[in-house]
Order: C-alpha cells, then sequence, then structure tokens
C-alpha cells in the first residue's frame, strides 16, 4: 500500500512543474498588462509605464522571471499581489475555508440526494420514477448555475423572505475568525443565534453549487448500478432470499460505489469551477471571486498563485481518492 | 406565506434593534472590494468610498453634493498673486482617530501635511515605495511630481505650497482623494515596529468614521468617531457589504439587507422604482462618452467631414436603446452639472440629408471607416457595441461604411492612444474633480495628443484658452474662456459627443441626509436613519 501511496506521490513533482508552467504563462498571454489597468482611461506616459513594470520586475525576460518565481515557490513564497499588495499566500488562507465550506456542503448534499436517486432510478428502471428523476438530473446538468442562482434569490429571497439573499453571515454578527469556516466560528463565538444565521446564509449557494455534482452522481450511480444488478453474484445473493434492501445496499451498492467515487473525486474540480459564479452570485468571500477578480485585473501574482495553490489542493483531492479507491478494490493496488 | 415572511421580518427587525452592538448601523451594499485603504496608492472609487472619504478628510473638500470647494482641515488659505504660491492655515484641534491599533498623543499639524504629500513624490522618502510597486497614481496623473517645488512648515498649523508655475485647478486637486491627510505619528509607529504595510491595510485619519475591520472581500466596518472636528456622526456604526452583482445589490437592498446600493443595472431601476419602501436619487454623472475621430488622418483632418458625420447619427436613438433613457444626449465636452456650461451652444442638428451633402460638397465619395468599440461596460456607455451598431446603420444611410473592430480593455486604451490610429474610436470620462480644465485640457489640449486626446486634434486658439484659464484663479475669468473653449470646440468637431450617463442611488426611504455627489463618490456623513 505504501508503495502505492509513494507512486502515486512521485507523479504529483512532474505534474505541479507542468501546472506552474501554464500558470505562470496563461495570464501573461492575455494582451493587457495590470500597469496599464491600473491607470484606466488616463493615459499614463511610456517612460512612467516602463518605470512601474520595472518596479514590480516585470520587464526582465520571461524565463529570468519564471526561474525566480519557481525558487520563491520552493521557499514557500507565492509573491503580493499587484493591486492589494497584501501576500498571495494570507489572502488565499483567508478565502479558502470559505470556498471549502461551500464546496464540502456542497458535495455533502450532492451525494446525500445524488446516490439516493441514483440506487432508485436504478432500481425502478424504466419507470416514470426512473424517468422523472434522470429528466430532472438532466435539467440540473444543463442549468445556467449565473441564472439559477438568480432565480433562486429572487424566489426563495426576494418573493418569500425565507433566505438571505447574500453573504456569509447577518452582518450584526461580529466575531474574529478563528477557522475560517463560519458554522465552527459561530459556535465559537458564543453569539446568540450565530449559528443559526450561518446555516440560512449556506443554504442557496449550497444548492446551486450541490446542482450540477448532483446531477452527474445521480447519473454515474444509475448506470453503475443497473451494470452491477446484472451480476451473476447479485442474483445469487437474491436467490439466497436475502431482503432486497441488503441485496441492494450491500451487495450491489458497494461495487457500485467504485465508479461513483472516482466520479465524486472528478467534481472537486467542477465544484472549484462552479464556486466561481456562485460565489460572485452570493457575495461569497472566496477564492473563486478573488481569481475572476484578479484576471480582469491582470493581478500576475495572484493568477499564477492562486491557480498553484489551487492546482495543488485538487492533486491532493485526487491523490486521496486514489488511495481511497485503493482500499475499496484491492485490485487497483497491483 | 406573505404573512410568514412580514412575521420572519418583523422578528429579524426587532433582534437587530435589541442588540445593543446592533445600535444605529447603517449598511452600504458596495459594488467591489477595495484595492486597499491607503487612497494615494490607488484609482478605484470603491477604493475612496472605503478610505479616504469615511477615514480621512483633506485640507479643502468638496462641498457635499457639488463641485465647490469649502475648508476641510485647513480652515482657509491664500493665494499669492502670480499663483505660485499657496499657504493653508490648518484647522486647531482637530483629532486623529483612536482605535484598537493606536492611540494618538497628538493633534493634526504641519508636519501630517507634509508627510501626506512628500510621501508620493521624494523618491529618497522611506514611504515611498513602503508597499511592493507603490506607485502614486493620481499624484502624477494630476501632474503633481512637476507642479510642486516644495511643501514647507511655517509653523506648526501654517503650511506653504510652492509651486513652479500658476495652476488654477490646483486648489481642486487638493480636495481628490490622494490629498488625504494622513497621521505622521502613526506612520512613524508603525516604521518604527516595521510594520509599514499596515498603512494600507489599517488606516487612521481625522475622518468621520473610524476603521474596525476588513472583512476580506465580504465586509467593512467602521463606527462614528466620536472626536470628529465636525461632530459625532448621527449613526453609530456603518457596514459595507461588499456584493459585486449589481442584481444581487438590488435583491439586497429590497430585503432590507442594506439601506443603500451603489450602482443598479439600468435595466433594474424601474423595478426598484415600484418597491413602496424605497427612494430612488439621480443626477446627471460628472461624465461623458464621445467618438473622437483621428483629427491627423484625412480625410477625418477636415472639420467640414467631421461635422457631416456628426449629423448623420441619431444620437437620441443611441441613448433609448442603451441607456433606456438612464442618460442625455450631450453637445458639449463637459457634462452640465459642471460650472462653465456653455448652454448657448446648439448640438449638430440631426439630418442626414444635409449630412450626406455636405459629405459630398467636401470632396468625400465611397468613405469607408472604423468605428471602435470598447469591450467594457463603463458608467458613461454601457454598451459600446450597440452604440457603434445604431452608427454604423446611421452612417451606412448617407453612404459611409463601417467597420466596428474592438480589442481586449487594456489593449484598447493603449491602442485608441496612438497617432495613427485607424477610425474613430469611442470612449469616455469621468471627472476627478469637477473642474473644466479635468475635461477640456486634459481631453482636448494638444500637450495630451498621442495620449488622453483620442482626437489628436491640436488647435491653437483652444489650447491658448486653456493656458489662460489655468493662469488665473478667478472662476468668472475662468469661467468666460472655457464658455470660448467649448465654441471653438463644436466648430471644429474632433468629437461626436455621445451622452452624459445618469447616475442611480437607490436606498430604504428610511434613510435621510444621503446626499448624491456628483464625484460619483458616496459620502455618509450627515446621513442618518429615521426609527
Amino acid at each position: 500500500m505504501l508503495r502505492f501511496i509513494f507512486g502515486r506521490l512521485a507523479v504529483l513533482i512532474p505534474t505541479f512543474i507542468g501546472v506552474s508552467i501554464i500558470a505562470f504563462s496563461f495570464i501573461r498571454l492575455l494582451p493587457g498588462d495590470p500597469v496599464m489597468l491600473m491607470s484606466g482611461e488616463r493615459v499614463m506616459s511610456p517612460e512612467r509605464h516602463a518605470q512601474i513594470m520595472t518596479d514590480l520586475g516585470l520587464d526582465r525576460p520571461i524565463y529570468i522571471q519564471y526561474f525566480d518565481y519557481l525558487v520563491n515557490l520552493l521557499h514557500g513564497d507565492f509573491g503580493s499581489s499587484i493591486v492589494t499588495k497584501r501576500a498571495v499566500l494570507t489572502d488565499f488562507m483567508q478565502l479558502f475555508p470559505a470556498t471549502i465550506e461551500l464546496s464540502l456542503c456542497a458535495i455533502i448534499l450532492a451525494v446525500a440526494l445524488g446516490v439516493p436517486a441514483g440506487v432508485l432510478a436504478a432500481v425502478k428502471r424504466g419507470t416514470w420514477l426512473d424517468q422523472t428523476l434522470m429528466g430532472t438530473a438532466l435539467v440540473g446538468y444543463s442549468m445556467p448555475i449565473f441564472w439559477w442562482g438568480l432565480l433562486l434569490v429572487i424566489f426563495f429571497s426576494g418573493y418569500l423572505g425565507w433566505t438571505p439573499v447574500s453573504g456569509r453571515i447577518s452582518l450584526m454578527y461580529f466575531f474574529p475568525q478563528v477557522t475560517g469556516f463560519m458554522l465552527i466560528d459561530s459556535l465559537i463565538s458564543g453569539q446568540a443565534g450565530a449559528f443559526k444565521s450561518a446555516v440560512t446564509y449556506l443554504i442557496l449557494p449550497t444548492i446551486v453549487l450541490a446542482t450540477i455534482p448532483l446531477a452527474v452522481i445521480a447519473r454515474q450511480t444509475r448506470s453503475a448500478m443497473l451494470e452491477v444488478l446484472g451480476e451473476d453474484y447479485v442474483r445469487t445473493a437474491r436467490s439466497k432470499g436475502l431482503s432486497p434492501f441488503r441485496v441492494i445496499g450491500v451487495h450491489a451498492l458497494r461495487n457500485a460505489l467504485i465508479p461513483v467515487i472516482t466520479t465524486i473525486g472528478l467534481q472537486v474540480g467542477v465544484l472549484l469551477a462552479g464556486a466561481i459564479l456562485t460565489e460572485t452570485i452570493f457575495s461569497w468571500p472566496g477564492i473563486g471571486k478573488w481569481m475572476v477578480d484578479s484576471v480582469f485585473k491582470r493581478d500576475y501574482q495572484v493568477v499564477q498563485g492562486g491557480l498553484m495553490l489551487i492546482a495543488a489542493v485538487i492533486m491532493i483531492v485526487n491523490l486521496i481518492v486514489d488511495v481511497l479507491y485503493g482500499f475499496i478494490n484491492p485490485r487497483i493496488r497491483h | 406565506m406573505k404573512k410568514l415572511s412580514t412575521l420572519l421580518a418583523a422578528t429579524a427587525i426587532a433582534t437587530l434593534m435589541a442588540g445593543s452592538a446592533w445600535s444605529k448601523t447603517l449598511v452600504y451594499c458596495s459594488e467591489a472590494s477595495p484595492e486597499g485603504f491607503d487612497p494615494g496608492l490607488y484609482t478605484g472609487g470603491q477604493t475612496f468610498d472605503a478610505s479616504s472619504r469615511t477615514v480621512y478628510n483633506r485640507l479643502v473638500e468638496f462641498k457635499h453634493g457639488g463641485t465647490e470647494l469649502e475648508p476641510g482641515l485647513a480652515e482657509s488659505w491664500e493665494v499669492s498673486a502670480d499663483g505660485t504660491e499657496y499657504t493653508f492655515k490648518l484647522r486647531p484641534g482637530v483629532k486623529f482617530q483612536t482605535t484598537e491599533y493606536f492611540t494618538p498623543t497628538r493633534e493634526l499639524n504641519a508636519d501630517d501635511v507634509i508627510f501626506s504629500f512628500e510621501r508620493q513624490y521624494k523618491a529618497d522618502n522611506p514611504w515611498n515605495k513602503y508597499v511592493a510597486g507603490a506607485s502614486w497614481e493620481y499624484f502624477a496623473g494630476m501632474g503633481f511630481p512637476d507642479l510642486i517645488q516644495s511643501i514647507t512648515k511655517v509653523d506648526d498649523l501654517t503650511v506653504k505650497f510652492k509651486l513652479k508655475q500658476a495652476e488654477a485647478p490646483f486648489l481642486a486637486n487638493l480636495g481628490m482623494d490622494f490629498a488625504s491627510i494622513m497621521s505622521k505619528e502613526y506612520a512613524d509607529k508603525l516604521a518604527a515596529d516595521g510594520k509599514m504595510e499596515l498603512l494600507n491595510q489599517q488606516p487612521l485619519g481625522t475622518g468621520p468614521f473610524t476603521f474596525v475591520a476588513y472583512q476580506t472581500d465580504a465586509a467593512i466596518r467602521y463606527k462614528a468617531n466620536p472626536d470628529y472636528w465636525a461632530g459625532k456622526e448621527k449613526i453609530d456604526d456603518l457596514v459595507f457589504a461588499i456584493t459585486t452583482d449589481a442584481a444581487i445589490r438590488a435583491q439586497k437592498l429590497k430585503a432590507g439587507e442594506c439601506h443603500i446600493m451603489a450602482y443598479p443595472n439600468a435595466a433594474d431601476v424601474a423595478e426598484l422604482k415600484k418597491d413602496e419602501n424605497l427612494t430612488i436619487l439621480e443626477q446627471e454623472g460628472l461624465n461623458v462618452s464621445y467618438l473622437a475621430y483621428n483629427t491627423l488622418v484625412a480625410p477625418f483632418d477636415k472639420a467640414e467631414v467631421r461635422k457631416a458625420l456628426n449629423m448623420a447619427v441619431n444620437k437620441q436613438a443611441i441613448v433609448d436603446a442603451v441607456f433606456q433613457g438612464a442618460a442625455t444626449v450631450a453637445k458639449n465636452p463637459i457634462p452640465p452639472t459642471m460650472w462653465s456650461y456653455n448652454d448657448k451652444i446648439e448640438d449638430d442638428k440631426y439630418d442626414p440629408a444635409a449630412a450626406k451633402k455636405m459629405l459630398e460638397d467636401a470632396g468625400v465619395k465611397d468613405l469607408k471607416m472604423k468605428i471602435w468599440a470598447m469591450p467594457v461596460a463603463r458608467p458613461y456607455m454601457l454598451n459600446a457595441r450597440r452604440a457603434a451598431e445604431l452608427m454604423q446603420a446611421d452612417l451606412a444611410a448617407i453612404g459611409v461604411t463601417v467597420e466596428i473592430v474592438s480589442y481586449e480593455w487594456a489593449e484598447y486604451l493603449k491602442l485608441s492612444s496612438a497617432k495613427d490610429r485607424d477610425g474613430a474610436a469611442i470612449l469616455g470620462w469621468t471627472g476627478d474633480n469637477g473642474d473644466p480644465d479635468n475635461f477640456l485640457d486634459t481631453l482636448l489640449g494638444c500637450d495630451a495628443v498621442g495620449g488622453n486626446n483620442r482626437a489628436q486634434w491640436c488647435n491653437k486658439e483652444f489650447d491658448d484658452l486653456m493656458t489662460k484659464a489655468k493662469a488665473t484663479a478667478d472662476v468668472a475669468e475662468r469661467t468666460k474662456f472655457y464658455e470660448e473653449a467649448q465654441v471653438i470646440f463644436k466648430k471644429e468637431a474632433p468629437w461626436n459627443t455621445i451622452d452624459h450617463s445618469l447616475v442611480f442611488v437607490p436606498m430604504n426611504k428610511k434613510v435621510t441626509g444621503f446626499v448624491m455627489d456628483p464625484l460619483g463618490i458616496h459620502r455618509f456623513n450627515g446621513v442618518d436613519i429615521a426609527e
């Protein structure tokens, strides 16, 4: 098992270097530079432009900039934002918990609803229930997140007044950020009603962000279940007279879950991509919104640093999924 | 359903009232995160709202809701006869804010003023590069490095600015955000502690609100400054709820999650107007959008050709289509809210037949031209492509073939300045300080050719008027020069002036005392919430 884990870890190194090259060059390929955008409509003289580019070290040959960047990265220095002048890592650490909190809630919701829906659709294959569930999943999968989010806000927050519109917690609560996870911090704060407020603010963004993964998981579970349900060992289990619940829940589902877990792991990337839009709609102070703003401002340091950190997180999650996979299915290890 | 939501709302309000920490709090839904809290380093309006207009003051201030100047931290000032020396008498007894991170031991004095400016241009000042890549954009943009000869302390409460030449807009420039006065004592303490970067994260000034905390990308919190020299504010706390999406800001305002919102979508205004709990302030923005011909390239070097093209475009149709009425057609390069606006000028009449004839008379046939459309929405032009398409159709009617081109924003800004630019470019401007010089000379002066002067238009008569207007501080005299300059502008038509857009501030009816600002600033001093 240890060898398997080390093997997986070794693959990460070239991937990490590859990502650093892409992260570094991607933002620089876009036309325009951050200094030009600083002054907006007011034209900056070429001399001043050149001076600021020099101050920021952006006038050096690109490969020197890259190697400098790489050396700094190895020292754990992700640089400072060109715009806000704050350290990229500090901002990331402050904003990332918000994204994780939202993503975790979304994936839990997606799994909690998606797996049972998929199982149900597979068991009731071809019935109206199957068609309804899969039809809904298809609609969910095709829904443009921005539109869907706005629709929910207008209906639930605007019309019914059940949920707050946007933010992480009511502004009347103010306490220091200890873990960065609002649900935990609000509990620690001891302020009455804070936790409840944090939960209500999580509802709509969680639903919006969970929609696509939920649809994917439901469809994947259904097809995996259908395959497994036709296997001999399931028929054997049934003929032994086991209860349908035991046959489906233990014999079939456990095996059907292998591809589903892979799918869930892959959804992490989808979640982070979805987080960009979800965070923008719900003014959720996470890294998605932060990255988008930075791309528009050509804040090279934030974009490349942010991409590296996000890539690192996705790689680690994929590694964990691989290891889990190895646990569930010992054949994979060899 | 309705009952339930009313009940919930009532409970929420009751909870708000009960919490002592939630005394009289004004929540403002702002449009973006501040870039930082040192206004000298930045150019974004959201940054100024969050720093210079809340935490800081300047020597002179723009009158609430206007562009006229009034005393700020300077009680009075004198200008030497030749217009090169400005002596400011500081207001005595002005206290800096006391915060959790710093307790001031002295009141405002001349050292603070000198520190606030010198850090922006003296390369040997340790604060000149106190954060990586610090650049003092507005200080440079307003030409201060070449203008200021020296700033000296006459006594504790008297400061003298010596200029290299007379510059009438200088005083108005001192009312701008970058000229905010910082505490030298606080800065010295930060330097001694080796924490200089905190000046940009934990601001401390003399303004109406004391900074409490910034929760990155989420909210900024302030409390009323109890020592404010103009008296403590009526509200106890001020919170900026950062909400980047305009549609969501509107929803938050409707749901009562904020009292005032910034920049609604033009399409949402009608809906907000219907809400009986809300009121919407509106005002013509201090802006202009224009189509700049390249007057260095034939046939646009001829005024009659430019004039003919102007007459072929139905500007009202553009305003209707792009702004849904939330703008007015522009006839002058400066907005009507600005002093010296020449209302006697008549706009080029929309008359395709006459335009066609004029073009023929000028010997121009089968003209093919490019129109540059900006790729982004700006307050003065929400959809440049749509505007360009309408111009394209109008010009086709007089036999001119238009090709619409666009570039990425930073690239657009750069390329549109080039002297050999092929085509007419749509762009615009939002005023910085309410001075006509900030539009007329900045955008149309000979010095700005190849830069802000996108028409590359250099007219000696016009330029002379700009120079004369700069050399005198007499507003009546300056008005005459600027009015005359607008007549020349109209005759020469380097631009087709498109529109001045309206700015809206929707807010809860309970809010009193909020005044719209022509400079696009959101100021919260003097604001109250009715019980």
